[in-house]
């Protein structure tokens, strides 16, 4: 049998997806399907004092025009809630429709139900609502000043939590005898995910049986299930099937549970009819949950050597106008605990305000703090090696957690299990040909005109968020597992059932390749089902870089499960004691004597025939686990980025990208470097081009792909790629995790280059997204 | 993005369509519809009847004749930039249109619709103006032609009438020792020109004896601008620079990715070096 782990096996998804088959939510039909729009509130802050349906009721084919008194009427929870809690973290309510006050542009005030979404469109057009405008917020600084609107009255001087983590006065000890420091004001810009599929969902409810299906993209059907019955719909979560056809594209924005799916869930059980709804692409920017926005103040502290004593961070978080699924975690848990990054750090200090703006939600974006941790760590680290004069190299490999100090417990609460930093560094300076740049930069800098520069990001990432009794000990409302339902059928060939919900990874590939290895079959005898609360056990969902380290492992249990009792059939059939047989390359063999041997196939038809069988076993060849990993994974890395600036214009060029990353073993390595090309294609948009702007009345300037620049192909170049393998010790595949490195490393690779590139220029910083119009003021100030 | 109800009519000929225009008040021509659709899904054009042109081939063709080439308004914009003939008498044309969106939006998209649009960022009208091109419109009282540079009169404001359809453009061949160039600022998000110079010159026994630029994008309409102190130069660099730095916009446009101010500077450093890369053509 070839080995199939660790090779590049084509994507089982894609025939269908390039051809064209693939079934996503808004590709379904069903009898007496109805369509929905949303009427949404064109102010950032406003009092409803009316709303008057009847011009839209009166439109011929218009079923019903709902509002807040209708959710009322409903008699349901009818709220969106939050799922993670912080100390004092203020909860005011979000309604699924607006009652009286809109907090942001997008809030749902009424929907509209028509025969087609054409008539669903004008009809919301006919909602006339009587609003009386009131002064909005949309900035985080201008949020936390004395006298700025009230976004909930809950929540004095709009904060929803003050939080902290790591030890104050050692980071002041160490700052005040610090032989150099650094110190930065930075922005973290707002991003919006931009799947390719916007949100849509398909609700049908059935009043003769009192079930529900509803379709929608989603990344964690279950998740959703469980906020949808409890807290939205209060309807009985067996009652309630949520299914995840294709989902094109998430990056966290479909973990959340959000208003609009539940609104239509409620249109349809009001109708007793199927309701149909797909964002556009406008109401995509405006209602997706946003990523980062952060605004930090941080400083380094070093010793003689440029050795780090200290890291001092504050920074102000977007919330957004209502807390999302995760929000409160994003800028926590998954910020301030990244901030030691690969370094030996003795002190460190983190202090976060969550604060509500009028805007869209923040929540969980591709990277989902690691991204902003990075960006602050390596964004002074660079400035480090200035003011040392050791140059970013040095000053990293000094400061590296060293390879023998694993497992290394950080200052701020993550015990690193694994890692080996030097060498990631060393493989991606020889892959740039640091020494050559360095000199043609040289020779730039003498002749004038476009400058080189050279920037670095040795980034620190924690995936698969764990284990359960710590996340939830810090205020998650859910467990972070993941479970697995193994089935080999009679015949050898063997179902998987899975709580990850792939939208675009290619679970089904790589999951089939974990089972076709471990039980040494083809992988094309392994089907992978997820994404379906009615087929699949409860599960956790895809999102965080969690599948393969952890739902990956709760399949290789369920795996060892199988072949355990595989053994005990065997040894009965072989006449042979279970301790004595071996199972290897799809067979059953008793240790020693070769020929006494059984294949997978034999033993699994007795499993379900079971007439000469073990007495104490029963029936079946099929295991469920639920697997709750040790820690957290730690994928590192260095990338490296080249850049040219044209000082004339402030424009720049990407040179090189080269990124080193250590994600432990590798299940398929085209999937890896697909997910790495991705996360960086988002990272280098963050840098460069991406920016949710909001004016000061709070209308989103940057609501369409005309004004919003998602990074296009010809924008890019190609990207050089290599890997050094730590594995990781705690789970059984030594898998770390990749969907998210690209994006949490770039930022910082791409700016730092920049920067380095106009060091002439006496420049430090330029906030991301370095626009030519911004770099070309920065050049001439 | 849905557009309001429309009714949808094809035209099978320009005698049908100008009929059709007339008979239905507020109605829409559609050539390529990379400009109109957009407009009708944002619900920002709701005309309640569009009469598609895209089949009239008499509006298609690239040609030649007396020193002039002449371009139908049905032309897509993959077309003119892969014409041998624009190569050979107007390459400059060809070199804008190849700038326009991606392949999808060139194949898609015709010259007459993108000016008769007249978007500030596109990246014909400059050309156009640059060349002195003139623009061909047909009524049912008769055919009209007005020179580019009138043409485009404000913010996706141009002279054709209500009744009317742009049949074609025509614009002078580039003699021997002319050369011409347009260069792209790029929007990262529209692709549209931030900034798109238009510049071409011509160059007799080693001096310039004629020069023009227009600039594209800082204005609502493009933006020429005199560049005539090149007359009799030896289009030396700081000749150059000098003239391009010429650039004026009263009231430039901008956007959350550019200044008005922004733009200009692009606009000077951008028709610098178009005026060379036409002088490195034109010799
Ligand atoms: C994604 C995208 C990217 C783009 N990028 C660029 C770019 O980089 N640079 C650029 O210059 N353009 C760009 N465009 C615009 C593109 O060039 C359009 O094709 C063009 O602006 C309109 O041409 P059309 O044939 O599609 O016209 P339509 O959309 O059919 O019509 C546009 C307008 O012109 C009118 N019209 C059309 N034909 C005639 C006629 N013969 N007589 C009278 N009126 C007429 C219509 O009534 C309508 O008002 C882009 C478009 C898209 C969708």
């Amino acid at each position: 049998m070839a080995r199939v782990l660790g090779t590049s096996i084509k994507r089982r998804e894609d025939p269908a997806l390039i051809t064209g088959r693939g079934k996503y939510t808004d590709d379904l039909k069903a009898e007496r399907m109805a369509h929905a729009a949303i009427v949404r509130s064109p102010y950032a802050h406003a009092r409803i004092r009316d709303i008057d349906t009847s011009a839209a009721e009166a439109l011929p084919g218009v079923l019903a025009v709902l509002t807040a008194r209708d959710v009322a009427a409903a008699g349901i929870p009818g709220v969106v809630p939050v799922g993670w809690l912080l100390p004092d973290l203020k909860t005011p309510a979000h309604p699924m429709i607006a009652a009286d006050t809109v907090r942001h542009v997008g809030d749902a005030v009424a929907v509209v139900v028509a025969e087609d979404r054409y008539l669903a469109r004008d009809a919301a057009d006919r909602v006339a609502v009587d609003y009386e405008p009131l002064d909005a917020v949309a900035d985080v600084v201008a949020a936390l000043e004395d006298g700025a609107p009230a976004v909930h009255e809950e929540a004095p001087g709009n904060v929803a939590f003050d939080w902290e983590i790591g030890e104050r006065e050692p980071v002041d000890a160490a700052f005040a005898s610090a032989a150099h420091t650094v110190e930065l004001d930075l922005r973290n810009n707002r991003l919006i995910p931009h799947a390719i599929e916007p949100r849509a969902v398909l609700a049908s409810f059935d009043s003769s049986t009192g079930e529900m299906t509803i379709h929608m993209t989603s990344q964690n059907p279950h998740v959703h299930r469980l906020l949808m019955t409890l807290a939205s719909l209060g309807m009985p979560e067996h009652k309630v099937r949520i299914v995840a056809p294709e989902v094109g594209g998430g990056f966290g924005s479909k973990i959340h549970h959000y208003a609009d799916e539940a609104i239509v869930g409620l249109c349809s059980m009001k109708l007793d009819r199927p309701v149909k709804w797909t964002a556009t692409r406008t109401e995509t920017n405006l209602t997706d949950a946003h990523g980062r926005d952060h605004s930090t103040h941080c400083a380094l502290a070093l010793d003689a050597d440029g050795r780090i004593t200290g890291l001092r961070v504050d920074t102000a978080a977007a919330m957004g106008a209502y807390l999302s699924t995760f929000a409160p975690a994003v800028p926590t848990y998954l910020y301030g605990t990244l901030l030691s990054g690969q370094y030996d750090i003795p002190a460190i200090h983190c202090h976060v305000t969550g604060v509500f703006t009028h805007t869209a939600p923040v929540d969980a974006y591709r990277g989902a703090g690691r991204p902003e941790a990075t960006y602050v760590v390596e964004r002074l680290l660079h400035l480090a090696g200035e003011a040392t004069g050791l140059g970013p190299v040095e000053v990293r490999r000094r400061n590296f957690v060293s390879p023998d100090a694993f497992p290394y417990q950080t200052q701020v609460a993550l015990a690193y299990d694994s890692g080996n930093y030097g060498p990631a560094m060393d493989r991606a300076l020889e892959m740039v040909g640091y020494d050559d740049l360095r000199s043609q930069q040289a020779a730039r800098r003498d002749n004038g005109g476009k400058q080189i520069g050279i920037g670095f990001s040795s980034y620190i990432e924690a995936c698969g968020l764990a284990p359960s009794a710590v996340v939830g000990s810090l205020g998650a409302q859910a467990g972070q597992w993941e479970s697995a339902d193994v089935r080999v059928h009679p015949t050898a060939s063997v179902t998987v059932y899975t709580g990850s919900s792939s939208h675009g990874q290619g679970h089904e590939t790589t999951f089939s390749q974990i089972v076709a290895d471990r039980l040494g079959i083809d992988p094309e005898a392994v089907e992978v089902i997820h994404g379906d609360t009615d087929l699949v056990q409860f599960g956790m969902g895809t999102y965080g870089s969690r599948s393969a380290a952890v739902g990956g492992s709760a399949i290789v249990k369920s795996v060892e499960k199988i072949i355990e009792k595989g053994k005990k059939i065997a040894a009965h059939l072989l006449e042979a004691s279970a301790e004595d047989l071996e199972y290897e390359d799809g067979s059953f063999r008793v240790a020693g004597s070769p020929d006494r041997a059984l294949a997978l196939g034999d033993v699994a038809l007795q499993a379900y025939l079971a007439h000469n069988y073990p007495d104490d076993l029963e029936p079946g060849l099929s295991a469920t686990s639920f697997y709750d990993p040790a820690n957290f994974t730690y994928p590192f890395g260095t990338h490296v980025c080249v850049v040219e600036v044209d000082t004339e214009t402030g424009s720049i060029d990407l040179l090189r990208y080269a990124a080193v990353d250590d994600v432990g073993n590798v299940i398929n390595p085209m999937i890896v470097d697909g997910q790495l090309h991705g996360g960086l294609a988002q990272g280098i948009g963050q840098a460069l081009w991406e920016n949710a702007v909001y004016d000061d009345s709070g209308q989103l300037v940057s609501g369409s792909l005309m004004d919003y620049a998602v990074p296009k192909i010809h924008n890019l170049i190609p990207f050089e790629l290599d890997r050094t393998t730590t594995p990781c010790p705690h789970n059984p595949l030594g898998v770390k995790g990749v969907g998210e490195a690209g994006a949490i490393a770039s930022p910082a690779a791409v700016v730092n280059a920049v920067v380095d590139a106009l060091a002439p220029f006496g420049i430090s910083h330029i906030d991301m997204p370095l626009t030519p119009e911004k770099v070309w003021r920065a050049v001439n100030s | 993005m849905y557009p309001a109800q429309f009714d949808y009519r094809r035209a099978g000929s320009v005698d049908e369509a100008l009929s059709l225009l007339q008979e239905n008040e507020d109605a829409k021509l559609m050539a390529g519809g990379h400009s109109l659709i957009p407009m009708m899904k944002l619900r920002l054009a709701q005309p309640p009847v569009v009469i598609d042109i895209g089949r009239l081939n008499e509006l298609k063709g690239i040609s030649e004749a007396g020193g002039s080439v002449r371009v139908g308004s049905l032309t897509t914009h993959a077309d003119i930039a892969a014409s041998d003939v624009l190569a050979a008498h107007c390459p400059v044309l060809a070199e804008a249109a190849g700038h326009i969106g991606d392949a999808q939006v060139r194949n898609r998209g015709t010259i007459g619709g993108n000016i008769a649009h007249a978007d500030p960022g596109s990246d014909i009208p400059p050309v156009l103006v640059l060349l002195g091109a003139s623009v061909h419109l047909q009524s049912p009282s008769g055919t009209r032609s007005v020179a580019a540079g009138d043409f485009f009169q404000d913010l996706l404001m141009t002279d054709v009438g209500e009744d009317e359809i742009l049949t074609h453009v025509e614009a002078p061949a580039l003699g021997a020792g002319t050369g011409a160039a347009y260069l792209k600022f790029e929007h990262p998000a529209s692709g549209y020109a931030v900034v798109g110079a238009a510049a071409a010159v011509t160059v007799q026994g080693g001096r310039c004896t004629g020069a023009g630029l227009v600039v594209g994008g800082v204005s609502a309409t493009p933006t020429a601008v005199d560049v005539s102190s090149l007359v009799g130069t030896d289009l030396s660099d700081d000749a150059i620079a000098a003239a391009a730095s010429g650039l004026d916009a009263e009231d430039p446009i901008g956007d959350i990715f550019a200044s008005g101010d922004y733009r200009v500077h692009v606009g000077k450093v951008y028709g610098k070096r178009a005026l060379a890369a036409a002088r490195d053509r034109a010799s």
